[in-house]
């Protein structure tokens, strides 16, 4: 850092970079200038697969070399963790039938995966994904990374913001902001700020399924409504295509594969591949070749798009509600932006070109625009780009439960955020000494139709008659859509504690424990590491002293100079096995000064033998 | 607190003196209201009053666009992406200001949540329970409303033509109490009276109570409709 630069509090003019964390595939972007750029992989790749695979010794890889793990391992190869993020067992028996991985216990609150001998929670898993972006753009950019924009569905609810921001900690990373996929996308299309007018945003990617609807408007971008489906992607038609594959299989080599996780995983590639070429090919044949046993099965365009017709019209529901939400008939869309790759199924281009009765642009990559636009939002809160600013709304419904099970709606969904409500709570017996306030959300009446966020407990209230005790709360959905709650004593005017306690997800303790012990693994690792390393060089130095004693250059050395080395050959061979490579490469260097002399006369001797053409 | 002793007050008027600085706000303080110390052009703790807030007389009849400009105006200055380096303080208060600027804008673009404000800030009781009081000149709509509902839920589809009808008539309703409400919202502006003022709010509570029943039957309607296929 410069002599003149001013440290304000150690975060000035660090660099945010921009994370599209997908289902799929992730990505990092910063912007270098004013353009927005990825950030590539040391091996060339712009699309980091969201997978990380455990070995038995709890060692884990993320992206690509994870995804080469993916038919060895299936059973310990995760992938589709946004899935799992925030959700709760209850939610999920749908995903794992088609998720190879096994369940811990303990999982209805928070999911365990069972692998690599050890539970992990989705937002450890995440967490290795993101460290891997971290690592690699610190190697492209040949800085420390520790902050960072995070993308996140649209319509992702608290708990699985909560979660995408716990797994930033887990890797490193302070989550500066979460930002809404197509908002983050619009961003990326509309950095052009010439660019106005009323832009709807379809987002089909692996997993999830976002439409937002914004106006934009001297560089103000302001999102109307969102709306989607957290569990709506290229994976359930992939699961479409895997049923029939799977099928006919069973037919043909008169056996099922259930249970064989490797076959599986062999078939889902060839399905994804058939399912990929078919977007610019009528015809494809899946083709998958499972250990010397051979399926072929042709797949035209047509029974394709019958087949995922459906999945298709499930999209469309979500995005009429945002244009009723917005108050917008279709005609005054003046433009259509296509996000994720899924969007690159003709069936999908022409459903949405026949809703908003316009043609979707796809001038922009559609798997890298939502990570481009986070590194604009990382640049607008850096400040280096002052003249663009996101007004982004709540996706759903925030209310409290009140008598006989129904919701009282505090936040209504597409209010702009930061957005807040208050209410005041009151004790209803004598020496009452807390108050416990449920909190959901959701669009429906009853409690059992919405998703339960938190419950929050107004502890040591003073003990008074009842009714006595007012208490305001005060319930703020933040610029990241994570609701905070305060409370305060309306009689004493003092601060009133409150405690959290979610429904679904980890505990703050439990985040810290995660990254404490992450930690402490992560010196031991590293420590581990060093041993290593000192051996193979002690190896490497005995071998080579060993070699030297056989040379005719050892006897020409003095009886002291002998002794020196072979003291100092006794002292390394005496530490090797020692676990601090303090020791050992301390010994190493007094080696290779105690053998300098020798190996210069050898180096002399072998100059001259080369010089006479004679080898030695 | 008194209920009109608010109006026209400053959001900073609260505050006596710069958090960070020190200073006391400025005697006549400058555009764009005292949200900052004039000094050190730190931001100051906010104060939810939603006129003050978009510095706005306090009107029934607001000029949207105008409100929408300066909607985005204050929101670049208080956004917190605009705060992101920021000391922790400003952050909250960056925070806490946006949430009522986007609170205040909801609520002053829609006329109907405007003219709630305005009369609960002037202390009128706005209690729910009002709306479920027949307004006595719809008894007798609602009554052959409510029986065609009640034939509909028990299968009855010949019900659906009047169901559909009776909507109709209560949305041209609507229409009229919109018009009637934007006549009170110039009268209530028009007028510089304190008490003169008060009266019409009380006019203008009525109006919205007849509304917001009205509503609810129509909304009753479109729900029944839709759940029994119609
Ligand atoms: N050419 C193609 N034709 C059809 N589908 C494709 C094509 N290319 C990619 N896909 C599908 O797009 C999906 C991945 O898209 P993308 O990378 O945008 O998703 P993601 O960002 O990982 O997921 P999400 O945004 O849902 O979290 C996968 O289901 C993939 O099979
Ligand atoms: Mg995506
Ligand atoms: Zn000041």
């Amino acid at each position: 850092m410069g002599t003149f630069q001013i440290d304000f509090g150690g975060s000035a003019k660090k660099r945010i970079v921009g994370i599209d964390l997908g289902t799929t595939n992730s990505l990092v972007a910063w912007l270098d200038g004013m353009t927005p750029k990825v950030i590539p992989t040391p091996e060339g790749d712009r699309l980091v697969p969201s997978i990380v695979s455990y070995s038995a010794d709890g060692t884990r890889v993320a992206g690509e070399a994870a995804r080469a793990l993916q038919i060895e391992r299936p059973e310990n190869t995760v992938y589709s963790v946004k899935r799992l993020m925030g959700r709760g067992l209850e939610d999920v028996r749908d995903d794992l039938k088609m998720l190879p991985f096994r369940i811990a216990e303990g999982s209805e609150s928070v999911i365990r995966l069972d692998v690599g001998g050890k539970p992990v929670t989705p937002p450890e898993v995440s967490a290795q994904i993101l460290l891997e972006l971290k690592r690699n753009a610190e190697a492209h950019l040949g800085e420390d990374i520790s902050q960072a924009v995070i993308t996140v569905p649209a319509y992702f609810n608290d708990a699985q913001r909560q979660a995408t921001k716990d797994a930033g900690r887990l890797a490193g990373l302070e989550v500066l902001r979460l930002v809404n996929e197509p908002t983050a996308a619009s961003l990326a299309y509309g950095l052009d700020k010439r660019k106005e007018g009323i832009v709807a945003v379809y987002d089909l990617g692996g997993g999830t399924f976002d439409i937002s609807i914004l106006r934009l408007q001297e560089g103000i971008f302001e999102v109307l409504a969102t709306n989607g489906d957290t569990h709506l992607g290229g994976d359930d038609i992939d699961e479409r295509l895997m049923a029939i594959a799977l099928e006919d299989i069973a037919s043909e080599w008169g056996e099922s594969l259930s249970g064989n996780l490797e076959a599986i995983q062999t078939v889902r590639r060839a399905v994804i591949e058939a399912k990929h070429q078919l977007s610019t090919l009528p015809k494809v044949t899946i083709s998958v070749d499972y250990r010397g046993r051979v399926y072929q099965r042709e797949l035209t365009r047509e029974l394709f798009e019958q087949l995922i017709q459906d999945i298709v019209e499930r999209t469309l529901q979500p995005c009429r509600e945002a244009l009723r939400d917005a108050n917008l008939t279709p005609e005054q869309i003046d433009e259509v932006v296509l996000v994720g790759g899924s969007t690159r199924i003709p069936l999908v281009r022409k459903a949405v070109e026949a809703l908003f009765k316009a043609k979707p642009h796809t001038e922009l990559n559609p798997d890298e625009v939502v990570a481009l636009g986070a590194a604009v939002q990382a640049a607008i809160l850096s400040g280096d780009v002052e003249d663009q600013l996101l007004l982004d709304v709540t996706p759903l419904s925030l209310g409290i439960e009140t008598m006989g099970g129904v919701v009282s709606k505090l936040i209504h969904r597409n209010s702009t955020i930061p957005a807040s409500a208050t209410e005041t709570f009151t004790t209803s017996v004598d020496g009452q000494k807390n108050v416990l306030i449920h909190v959901l959300q959701g669009e429906r009446e009853l409690v059992r139709d919405c998703r339960s966020l938190a419950r929050f407990d107004l502890k040591d209230i003073d003990p008074l008659p009842a009714g006595m005790t007012r208490i305001e709360v005060r319930f703020l959905i933040d610029a990241n859509g994570i609701l905070n709650v305060t409370a305060r004593d309306l009689r004493t005017g003092k601060e009133q504690s409150v405690e959290v306690k979610p429904s679904y997800g980890l505990t703050d303790e439990q985040v810290e424990t995660m990254i404490r012990e992450s930690f402490e693994k992560a010196e031991e690792d590293f420590a581990a590491r060093q041993v290593r390393e000192a051996r193979v060089e002690a190896d490497n130095i005995l071998a080579a002293v060993e070699k030297a004693r056989a040379n005719p250059a050892w006897l020409d050395l003095s009886d002291t100079e002998r002794a020196a080395v072979d003291e100092a050959l006794n002292g390394l061979q005496m530490v090797y096995h020692a676990e601090d490579h303090h020791l050992i490469l301390g010994q190493i260097e007094k080696l290779d000064a105690a053998t300098r002399t020798l190996a210069e006369s050898m180096m002399n001797t072998a100059v001259r033998q080369a010089l006479k053409g004679t080898k030695i | 607190m008194n209920e009109l002793n608010i109006l026209g007050e400053p959001a900073g008027g609260e505050h006596h003196h710069c958090w960070r600085c020190g200073h006391d706000p400025a005697p006549e303080p400058a555009e764009p209201l005292s949200l900052f110390c004039q000094f050190c052009n730190t931001l100051q703790p906010p104060v939810p009053d939603y006129y003050a807030f978009f510095n706005l007389p306090r009107e029934l009849a607001l000029d949207l666009a105008e409100l929408q400009r300066k909607f985005y105006a204050l929101s670049r200055l208080l956004h917190p992406d605009r705060y992101t380096r920021a000391a922790e303080r400003e952050r909250k208060y960056s925070l806490e200001a946006t949430a009522i600027l986007n609170d205040g804008y909801r609520v002053l673009r829609d006329p109907v949540e405007r003219a709630e404000y305005v009369l609960k800030e002037a202390g009128f009781d706005l209690g729910e329970q009002r709306s479920r009081d027949v307004p006595p000149e719809l008894l007798e709509e609602v009554f052959e409303l409510n029986m065609a509902l009640d034939e509909l839920k028990s299968g009855d589809q010949s019900a659906v033509p009047q169901l559909v009808e009776s909507r109709a008539s209560f949305q041209q309703m609507l229409g009229e109490i919109d018009g009637e409400l934007a006549g009170q919202f110039r009268r209530h502006d028009h007028s510089e009276a304190r008490e003169a003022r008060h009266t019409i709010l009380e006019q203008i509570r009525k109006i919205l109570n007849r509304r917001r029943y009205i509503r609810n039957l129509v909304s009753e309607v479109d729900r029944q409709l839709t759940a029994h296929g119609a």
